[in-house]
């Protein structure tokens, strides 16, 4: 009854191909950043912003990065990790070389960084396709790995083998390094994420976006209808790992504070590839769902037990995860292959008709 | 000048006057090579009778051996422990075709393969639930596996083979062996192929699908065990196994993802590859290449022959 | 029946010549040294038996196959040999058999998807999308509701088109090449599965298309009696070799093609 769409007409195809055509989604996601923007940052405490919400954006930002890749242009990709690795190396050493720069900037820039190495190891697209080709992304995933411990100028030779992240300011306050707030450091990644997620629901829901889609549903008629196949999927590897390195420079830079290069081995792929199965692959939102289910869940397996007085250990908490991940993901890809993201469309659906049943 | 010197000239040299080396390289290339076919082959034997690239063979084979050293730790004599190991592998099986395969039957092979990834998180978590996450110890003495080492002094210094390795070659061949018999003999073995050749054609004529899956990755299940052993006995249990086993995806993309003997080819080409070029020109790179040596050499390949070495040409058909 | 001579005076010159091809794959001949031409503005059949190789003949013509032997010639041009986004980008446009559409996408987007050649506005353009990219969008977004109210199929156009039922899927398909705006059309069995109030409104939309928009048409076809009406000049393959070339009423008298069609009686020498 609330979510009828009566009475709202498009009068032309800009308003009908806009991101929240109906007026009580655009409510909705006025609420959310009014909450995000306004709310949290007053109410929050450290644990909610540093171990809740800051995570769990940049986790989202790397799923919505693997979901267009993988979601999008259906190339199956294990080479997550090492992407957001990139990035972070790339702005260690921005920063390094040029300290008087924005770090904002910096963090932007070294997903260029990132997506030219995405670019270059999604070369073999063109001639592999499906499990080949998450075979040759492992390569990356493995390769990159070994550069992130062997290249000590990387690190800048820092003795611990770690990335330290130094002391930063954005407009007099700190930003980066021990001395930076968690609201501070929470504002920057939620501007960050804002942004860059609104320009990727501008690419998929344009031409890019439908070639890319195209590409994936079927090449061969892809290339029928004038698709150029290799720079199409050479694209899809250049932004999806954009957003991988800017989510893997934040990773340090605004979370850890500091990183070894365990942080983007290939556990952390399949980490957020499990995000975009669960939230729902081919679908923005379902990045954040994804992120928020699979981020949230250990915690939430740490917190509620304990709150009712049965505390568990945290080794035990993380495999209990573990295992709940994995009956998830057989469970959704039984139940709702499309994830939760379709789930949330359903429901949506029923609002509309409720309290009717049809 | 110096480099392609180094690139090209040098380790050949270093090959030729310490060929004892050489020898010992070659063999530890050939030890690591069989224990991927094993892995390789329960991909292989998955993959060609449901068309399921079955991502969690790697942790199968630590789950196996974690089953029999947990068993056995809880006072278990050795080969009852064996037995019962077994039977869990059984059982995993029975499950995985009920709770897994039978739900997804018509699903996308890609669907499929993403189960399979749950399939992973699920055990390696029930794996480090129940018997914890420490490395443990194969209990190689318990089952009468052999100990120690052969030594050659000859070539010119000294080569050196461990006897559980040794072992380790000659059971594989064994499987392998028996394998092919299997599958080429018995009635069971000729539905497998059956089934892998065309799921509607062998229900059609009366095979059960869901028993001959629940074989198949039963018989995975006991090379899983098998592997898990050897490669227990060889260095320790523990879950580092599984990362190891992702290897087996390079063997894969080299011997065809349907072929036995591909697998075997295969593993051996990536492990006596890997060794190699870990040894003779790894130090070049600052060593530990072997992390990723193999996949390269897959990447390789596969910009070259899609198909694999031993896999069909594929043609699209529109 | 149409007035054979007055369209014969409107068709054109030649659009597109086959040459000779021949085609095998592995030890298997699909095509054996056919020739023809399409002229423009007509519609063209290419009939023939199962397996006769007439949708590899096709698969040749934009660039899916290469052929072995022969040359094609379009709009002037002679090739021996073309990549399926030159035939795109030249102005060659096809339906399939088994169709192939995108199948994750609604019917819109796949249309949309048809229109990719003529969207030029950059990729810094579509990250910020609101201004050029947007409008270029809203254009072609208008000239595909054209073609969707073309082939009525305004109701499904929001509808994922794995969920349509077939004939309306083959409508989708038709829309997506319109949408090309190719020169050539070739249509692989697009009648294929239909019934008899969904065949006339296909052929409906084939002769509109060719009429209204002179598009030349190739077209495979099975039905004899949709072929003998829609088609101003028929090609038959059997075998993959040519056994006959003319008008429709030519054609169905024609001896060859009657034996490969219906065989030899028995007990007759040929």
């Amino acid at each position: 009854m609330l979510y009828r769409e009566v009475g709202q007409y498009k009068t032309n195809y800009a308003a009908d191909m806009a991101v929240f055509p109906i007026l009580q989604d655009r409510i909705g996601i006025a609420v959310i950043l009014l909450v995000a923007f306004v709310v949290l940052p007053l109410i929050g405490n450290d644990f909610l912003l540093n171990t809740v919400m800051i995570p769990f954006l940049i986790f989202s930002l790397a799923a919505i990065g693997l979901n267009l890749l993988t979601g999008y242009a259906g190339l199956l990709s294990l080479g997550t990790g090492a992407f957001m690795g990139v990035g972070a190396y790339a702005c260690l050493k921005l920063t390094t070389f040029f300290p008087q720069v924005n770090i904002v900037i910096w963090i932007i820039a070294s997903g260029l960084f990132s997506a030219a190495v995405g670019a270059l190891f999604g070369l073999p697209s063109l001639r592999i396709k499906g499990f080949y080709l998450a075979v040759a992304t492992l390569a990356a995933q493995f390769f990159l790995e070994w550069c992130f411990i062997r290249v000590p100028w990387l690190y800048n030779h820092s003795v611990s083998g770690a990335i330290e992240v130094p002391l930063r300011k954005l407009a007099g306050v700190p930003v980066t390094g021990p001395t930076a707030t968690s609201l501070t450091r929470y504002l920057v990644v939620l501007s960050i994420v804002v942004v860059m997620t609104w320009v990727a629901s501008n690419l998929v829901r344009g031409r890019i976006g439908r070639m890319w889609m195209s590409v994936r549903d079927m090449d061969l008629a892809a290339e029928l209808v004038g698709i150029r196949l290799l720079r199409t999927k050479l694209l899809a590897f250049a932004v999806s790992s954009f957003y991988c390195g800017v989510a893997g420079a934040m990773m340090v830079f605004l979370w850890y504070g500091g990183a070894e290069a365990d942080v983007f081995a290939i556990d952390q792929s399949f980490l957020v590839l499990f995000m975009v199965i669960i939230g729902g692959l081919g679908t923005l939102i379902g990045s954040f769902f994804g992120a928020a289910l699979i981020y949230i869940l250990p915690i939430a397996l740490r917190m509620i037990p304990a709150a009712f007085g049965l505390p568990i250990r945290p080794a035990v908490a993380e495999q209990l995860t573990f295992v709940i991940v994995g009956v998830l993901i057989i469970v959704f890809l039984i139940l709702e292959p499309n994830g939760l993201a379709r789930l949330w469309q359903i429901g949506k659906q029923k609002l509309r008709v409720w309290p009717f049943p049809y | 000048m110096d480099l392609p010197y180094k690139i090209f000239v040098d380790p050949f040299v270093q090959m030729g006057t310490s060929p004892d080396l050489l020898v010992q390289t070659l063999w530890d290339g050939l030890v690591a090579g069989v224990l991927y076919s094993l892995i390789a082959l329960g991909f292989v034997l998955i993959f060609k009778a449901s068309g399921v690239f079955n991502f969690a063979q790697g942790i199968m084979v630590v789950f196996a051996a974690l089953t029999l050293v947990g068993l056995h730790q809880h006072g278990v004599p050795a080969f009852l422990a064996l037995g019962l190991t077994v039977v869990v592998m059984f059982v995993l099986a029975v499950g995985v075709e009920r709770l897994m395969l039978r739900p997804l039957v018509n699903q996308s092979e890609i669907i499929l393969f993403m189960a399979t990834f749950g399939l992973t998180y699920l055990l390696i978590g029930l794996g480090q639930l129940v018997f914890g996450g420490d490395p443990k110890v194969m209990i190689a003495k318990e089952l009468y596996l052999p100990h120690g080492a052969i030594e050659f002094k000859g070539l010119g210094g000294f080569v050196s083979l461990q006897k559980i390795d040794i072992a380790a070659a000659v059971i594989a061949s064994i499987m392998v062996a028996v394998l092919a018999i299997f599958f080429q003999r018995t009635r069971i073995g000729r539905a497998l192929r059956a089934v892998a050749d065309s799921h509607q054609a062998a229900l059609s004529v009366g095979i059960s699908l869901e028993q001959i899956w629940v074989i198949v990755w039963f018989a995975a299940g006991v090379v899983a065990l098998t592997t898990g052993i050897m490669w227990g006995a060889r260095s320790e249990v523990s879950f580092s196994l599984q990362i190891i086993a992702l290897k087996a995806l390079p063997v894969l993309i080299l011997g065809g993802f349907t072929s036995i003997p591909g697998a075997i080819v295969g593993g051996l080409i990536i492990g006596i590859g890997e060794k190699l070029g870990e040894f003779y020109w790894g130090p070049l790179l600052g060593g530990g290449i072997e992390s990723w040596l193999a996949y390269v050499i897959a990447l390789g390949f596969l910009i070259f022959r899609p198909q694999g070495l031993f896999g069909e040409k594929i043609i699209e058909r529109i | 029946m149409r007035a054979p001579s007055s369209r014969d005076a409107a068709l054109g010159e030649v659009l597109l010549a086959v040459e000779d091809v021949s085609l095998s794959f592995g030890g298997v001949r699909a095509l054996t040294g056919v020739s023809f031409d399409i002229r423009k503005g007509e519609i063209r059949a290419i009939i023939g038996p199962n397996g006769a190789g007439k949708t590899s003949m096709l698969n040749v013509i934009n660039g899916f196959y290469q052929p072995q032997a022969g040359r094609i010639t379009f709009k002037g041009q002679v090739r021996t040999s073309m990549r399926p986004y030159a035939a795109a980008h030249g102005g060659i446009a096809r339906t399939f058999q088994n169709l192939a559409l995108f199948r994750g996408m609604t019917t819109l987007d796949n249309i949309m998807a048809g229109r990719t050649l003529k969207m030029h506005r950059g990729f810094f353009w579509q990250l910020l999308r609101y201004g050029p990219a947007l409008k270029e969008e809203v254009e072609h977004r208008r000239r595909v509701e054209e073609i969707i109210d073309f082939l009525e199929i305004a109701a499904i156009r929001k509808i994922p088109v794995g969920r349509l039922p077939y004939g309306l899927q083959k409508r989708v398909e038709l829309g997506r090449a319109l949408a090309m705006e190719p020169d050539l059309l070739l249509l692989d069995e697009p009648m294929a599965g239909m019934n008899l109030e969904e065949k006339e409104d296909m052929s409906r939309f084939i002769i509109d298309v060719n009429q209204q928009y002179g598009t030349t048409i190739a077209l495979i076809e099975h039905d004899i009696g949709v072929v003998m009406d829609l088609s101003d000049r028929v090609v038959v393959l059997d075998y993959g070799q040519k056994i006959a070339d003319a008008t429709p009423d030519e054609v169905r008298n024609d001896k060859n093609v009657i034996r490969a069609y219906l065989g030899e009686p028995h007990g007759t020498s040929v």
